[in-house]
């Protein structure tokens, strides 16, 4: 089994640590629990080094041994190694000594993180045999799963809440997938498609495919270590809707650790949520270790799941590591978005807003001190959601084709010609 | 008229491969306790040691979580449909 299985051993329950076959599969037959995959790191030591990694090319694959694919992937080539961008302008605004972000919303093909874990779940979809995928999504992984597909040649079927942008909604139907929108939020959405994943043969990215899926995941966190100078950041602010990017960012620090690649260190693992949205920080700031679902009402669709699967989770990492949760209002998620695209040129879709506007509040309030590293994760790009913050930066004054009109435009801006 | 509950793929072993049960409980508390009695086992997979539905196991009554409800004590009447759900990750 060794040889087919790459440096994989088992799928095993988070619950009860029951193992299972390799297979299309997600929940433990007995409690339910989420499945994960076991690896063989006394194998994986023996390849995967520093000196290894530096000669790889430079996207996710990079990390392939922690990456669960039996062979060589097959999808995500160009996916990955995006800029982790020192962000002063944006670290003297808020009132920090030095803070990054890692900046996903260049994130190869379809401009959110989201291509980390389709390129896994696509490979190893593969590697398993299927030739249709399908996901439930709230945007991004509907785009980021159409394109893949389309361009692994795979047939696709997409499943999203029907009120979903306008941006997400062409981004998913241009690459020829099959887009269902169903009358309902996502929690609707994943409930349906949890009854009918299995039923047709096909490969679920986030349902039967996810104990692979998510560890897609961690490659963002093993980019943000190498490129940090292979040490980890004091703090990072890591938006939450299911709470499983949070849960695999701090993994992927942990296995770093583990492999002796990155030396132990003191790191908090912070939360971000929306306020119309918040079962996870809401539960964190109570002091509770379980969440109550909520019914979502923000502007920050892509983090609108009131039923986070991985919330339980999530609190469980934020707790251990020191880490804060806090959540922010439309508004603040809009001036989150202004902030990040005026300080730093980078355009940020609505969970980038949360992500930056929760930073700024834990700044404010001490749980990052001023004196600390912090990288802020940035998962999407902001030309997905144009409808979310159109109307709320500025307008543009429009003139005629006249120096005249331009000219009494500028005096009223106070601005003079250098000659005059 | 009774109650159809819905039976996810993981514990279909329990109910014969039967995708659709039917019960006559009044509550989704006493449809579980009837589901055991057909079923043996199939509490345990629900319910956790201090009598809470798992953390894991999202139950619907027609396509309302039951945590919005009144979670087990939730009534149940003819022609309401159950659903067992695993948590699932999002995107």
């Amino acid at each position: 089994m060794q040889a087919t299985n790459g440096f994989m051993k088992a799928l095993k329950c988070r619950e009860c640590g029951r193992e299972y076959p390799l297979t299309a599969t997600h929940v433990c037959e007995f409690d339910f629990g989420p499945l994960e995959v076991v690896y063989d790191y006394a194998l994986i030591k023996k390849s995967l080094t520093r000196e290894a990694i530096k000669r790889r090319e430079q996207n996710m694959w990079r990390y392939r041994e922690l990456l669960p694919v039996a062979a060589e992937p097959t999808v995500g080539f160009q996916v990955g190694y995006t800029p982790l961008v020192r962000a002063d302008r944006l670290a003297q605004r808020l009132g920090v000594r030095e803070l990054w972000i890692k900046n996903d919303t260049v994130n190869y093909p379809t401009l959110s993180f989201k291509d980390r874990v389709v390129s896994v779940a696509l490979s190893r979809a593969r590697e398993l045999g299927f030739t249709t995928v399908a996901c439930a999504s709230t945007g991004n992984l509907a785009n980021s799963v159409a394109a893949n597909a389309a361009a692994a040649g795979l047939r696709a079927y997409v499943f999203i809440p029907a009120d979903l942008e306008q941006g997400k909604i062409v981004n998913s139907l241009v690459y020829g997938a099959q887009v269902i929108a169903i009358k309902g939020h996502y929690d609707e959405v994943n409930r349906l498609c949890a009854e009918i994943a299995g039923k047709y043969g096909w490969a679920f990215v986030n349902v039967n495919m996810r104990p692979y899926y998510a560890e897609g995941s961690k490659s963002m966190g093993f980019e943000i270590a190498e490129q940090l100078g292979w040490k980890l950041p004091d703090h990072t602010v890591i938006p939450m809707a299911s709470g499983s990017l949070l849960t695999k960012i701090h993994k992927s620090y942990q296995e770093f650790i583990k492999l002796g690649l990155i030396s132990s260190a003191d790191y908090k693992v912070h939360g971000a949520q929306a306020t119309g949205c918040n079962p996870i920080s809401a539960a964190q700031k109570a002091g509770l270790d379980f969440f109550k679902p909520v019914k979502p009402n923000t502007i920050a669709k892509s983090l609108a799941i009131g039923t986070p699967a991985d919330g339980f989770y999530a609190l469980k990492v934020m707790r251990e590591t020191g880490g804060a949760a806090e959540d922010v209002t439309d508004a603040e998620i809009r001036d989150g978005i202004r902030l990040l695209a005026e300080t730093e040129g980078i355009f940020a879709e609505t969970a980038g807003g949360v992500t930056t506007a929760v930073a700024k509040k834990l700044i404010a309030s001490g749980k990052i001190p001023a004196k600390d590293s912090v990288v802020l994760c940035i998962t999407g790009n902001g030309l997905k959601t144009l409808d979310a913050v159109a109307g709320h930066v500025g307008a543009t004054r429009e003139i005629r084709p006249s120096l005249r009109e331009f000219e009494s435009l500028l005096t009223a801006d106070d601005i003079t010609p250098v000659n005059a | 008229m009774p109650v159809k509950v819905r039976i996810p793929t993981p514990l279909r072993k329990l109910t014969n491969n039967e995708e659709i049960v039917e019960i006559s409980a009044g509550t989704i508390g006493a449809g579980i306790l009837e589901l055991q009695s057909r079923f043996p086992g199939i509490k345990d997979r629900l319910i956790d040691e201090s009598g809470e539905v798992r953390r894991f196991v999202n139950v619907y009554v027609n396509e309302e979580d039951i945590r919005f409800l009144q979670n087990q004590d939730t009534p149940v009447k003819d022609g309401d449909e159950v659903s067992i759900i695993p948590a699932i990750a999002g995107g």
